[in-house]
């Protein structure tokens, strides 16, 4: 029998009554932030710095899996080629930081924006394609921002573009480089605004025609659900948060390259879903921790820590394939119909 | 441009049909576990990539060759290839049924999610690539040349080289093997019910584990046949390589139409003269971009590809 944390957590958030509920999500989100402080304890990462690894990869991977979750989970179309709007989110940084007097928070619309658009170029013929159709697609669409970053000179090619400003001054604070338990705390700010907006969208006709979608895309269009309409809106909206990661990590790390946006990065945020839990935030967000922390946490297997890595998703994957927290049982798909 | 494009259009479409088979026959093991699974395999491309090791192991620590030895000639050259084919197939097909026992076996009666699979087989790719790297120091490995690559003959104005002449024409004689096998065996009967109707043949009494088991077999050696050749044209491999070519491989069996053999075959070798001449006009940098440009407008006009997925009609 496997526990089903997911459940067990649900039914309590469902019986309880408004002051709980609040009191629940403070204690969280304060466990959250205070993680930075904790860096004395046997959460210590061996060789990188503490700090810098609660901010890229955790926070970021976090707020990707958290935009890939809507593709994924919600509306259940394989996005391979996620990187391709972290990119766009973190070169629209890159390059309005470096030659406008732009900051990061007045680019930051822009990046979104920019993504989304590229979403929806992309997502509009891909979209009428079958599922296995639509990952390869966007994983070729991820190769090919790359490899347009990497050839064109304009925007550095292969050399990246160096000097990327840091976002300004707030109440006093500056964001200087190592200074990472602000940065932690405003990439924990733009991931609360994530989960709240998945989490109103998921309740409301959005939510309901992307679970319909997920369950049995022909049955959802017959009963009158214009998927493809709601297919495109997963697709822009997981594009927007991906950018605004994009957005988010050049203005952190201050220099990024082409290097940065390989496939692996999408494959990596594709683990952080489906090891999660697929379609459930909570279990999503854990994920991505587990798997942005973990490689961190074990360098002093130095050579074999992605070998080790690797292992963990095989066994991991074998024992519960739904996901460390899956989503409800209610929720999950009816038995595959045979298509033949 | 075009004049010259005139004259080195021979020699490209030569240099483009060897690479096309090399796509021709990884892309038959992501093709056939497709077909079969209805899964794309991740772990194909390091199975390819270990196929590559298989061939170099044989020619430098069998047969003891060096950076300064002399190439080998006549019947003990022929000797030497098959001995390095047939390792690099055993060492494929083996790894790769192994595959499916550590990454799918468990998961995939489970049904309830499809992603599962992949992702454990995305983690078995991880182990097998981080394995070799920590073997090899990270280092590119090359191989000791064993043949002189003569040319034997120009057609067109085109050198035909040995190395790609015998990619070309074993390529091809695997390939109408492979077909026969799926045409007339037991096994690839089983195979060909499996991938039109999983439920229809189980109910037949069809053995569903040793037919996956002999998808990823056959599937593997095509694969490390492929790692082979890879071997004889360009010299060296490296934990790496598998990534780019399996990704390559797995468009040309999209480009096909996937789940289809006919479609790997074609689909490769389109892929592979696309690729080459491609590279001719705009650089190499550019040839993935091109060759996915293609592939999307291919897919928007015939979603299914060129070929269709009509994986048993023809086959059968």
């Amino acid at each position: 029998m496997m526990i089903n944390l997911r459940d067990f957590g649900a039914g309590i958030w469902e019986r309880s009554g408004r002051p709980v509920r609040i009191l629940i999500a403070l204690s969280a989100i304060g466990v959250a932030a205070s993680l930075p402080l904790l860096g004395g304890t046997f959460l210590k990462t061996p060789i990188a710095d503490y700090g810098s690894v609660l901010v890229f990869p955790v926070a970021i991977f976090v707020i990707m899996a958290l935009g890939l979750n809507i593709v994924i989970g919600k509306s259940g179309l394989l996005d391979l080629g996620y990187v391709a709007f972290f990119a766009i989110g973190a070169y629209t940084m890159g390059i309005l930081g470096t030659q406008t007097g732009l900051n990061t928070w007045e680019i930051l619309p822009i990046g979104i924006a920019m993504a989304m658009f590229a979403g929806l170029i992309l997502g509009v013929p891909a979209l009428r394609l079958r599922g296995d159709y639509l990952a390869i697609i966007t994983l070729g669409f991820g190769e090919i921002v790359r490899i347009t970053a990497l050839n064109l000179r304009s925007i550095g090619g292969a050399n990246g573009i160096v000097g990327v400003p840091t976002p300004p001054k707030i109440f006093g604070l500056e964001y200087t480089f190592d200074n990472h338990r602000l940065y932690f705390w405003t990439f924990l700010i733009i991931i609360l605004l994530t989960i709240w907006m998945v989490r109103r969208l998921s309740a409301r006709r959005a939510g309901r025609a992307w679970e319909s979608i997920r369950q049995d895309e022909d049955a959802a269009e017959l009963m009158g659900v214009p998927t493809f309409r709601y297919k495109i809106w997963a697709f822009v909206l997981g594009a927007s948060v991906g950018g605004a990661a994009g957005v988010l990590y050049a203005s952190k790390t201050l220099f990024i390259s082409p290097d940065n946006f390989t496939l692996q990065v999408s494959i990596l945020i594709l683990a952080c879903v489906v090891f999660g839990g697929m379609g459930n935030i909570w279990g999503v967000i854990l994920g991505a921790v587990i798997l942005g922390y973990l490689p961190d946490r074990i360098r002093f297997l130095s050579d074999a820590r992605l070998l080790v890595f690797g292992a963990v998703l095989v066994i991991m994957m074998n024992l519960r394939p739904d996901g460390l927290l899956p989503r409800k049982k209610r929720e999950k798909p009816l038995p595959e119909k045979n298509n033949s | 441009m075009l004049s010259n494009f005139q004259d080195q259009f021979a020699s490209l479409t030569v240099g483009g049909l060897s690479l096309g088979f090399i796509y021709v026959l990884i892309a038959l093991g992501y093709t056939m576990v497709y077909g079969v699974l209805r899964m794309i395999n991740f772990a194909n491309s390091e199975i390819f990539m270990y196929g590559t090791f298989a061939t170099i192991l044989v020619i430098r620590d069998v047969f003891g060759f060096t950076q300064q030895s002399e190439p080998a000639t006549g019947f003990r050259l022929a000797w030497i290839l098959f001995l390095c084919l047939l390792a690099s197939m055993l060492m494929s097909g083996i790894l790769s049924v192994l595959l499916e026992f550590v990454a799918y076996r468990r998961l995939r009666n489970r049904g309830s999610n499809k992603l599962a699979p992949l992702i454990s087989a995305i983690g078995m790719s991880i182990v097998l690539a981080e394995f070799m790297r920590i073997l090899t120091d990270s280092r590119y490995v090359g191989s000791p040349r064993v043949m002189e690559k003569k040319v034997l003959a120009t057609f067109l104005g085109a050198d035909l080289r040995l190395d790609n002449v015998i990619i070309v024409v074993a390529g091809f004689l695997l390939f109408i093997a492979l077909s026969q096998f799926v045409k007339r065996t037991r096994l690839g009967k089983g195979i060909r019910a499996v991938s039109m109707n999983e439920d229809a043949s189980r109910l037949m009494g069809v053995n569903m584990n040793l037919v996956i088991s002999g998808t990823f077999l056959i599937g593997g050696f095509m694969t490390g046949a492929a790692g082979f050749f890879y071997v004889l044209k360009y010299e060296n491999t490296s934990f790496n390589i598998g990534f780019e070519l399996g990704i390559a491989a797995f468009t040309a069996a999209i480009l096909g139409g996937i789940g289809n053999i006919k479609g790997a075959f074609y689909g490769g070798l389109a892929l592979g003269l696309i690729e080459t001449y491609a590279s001719f006009f705009l650089g190499t940098q550019w040839k993935a971009v091109t060759v996915f440009v293609i592939l999307v407008g291919v897919l928007y006009v015939r979603p299914n590809g060129i070929f269709g997925e009509a994986i048993t009609k023809s086959r059968a």
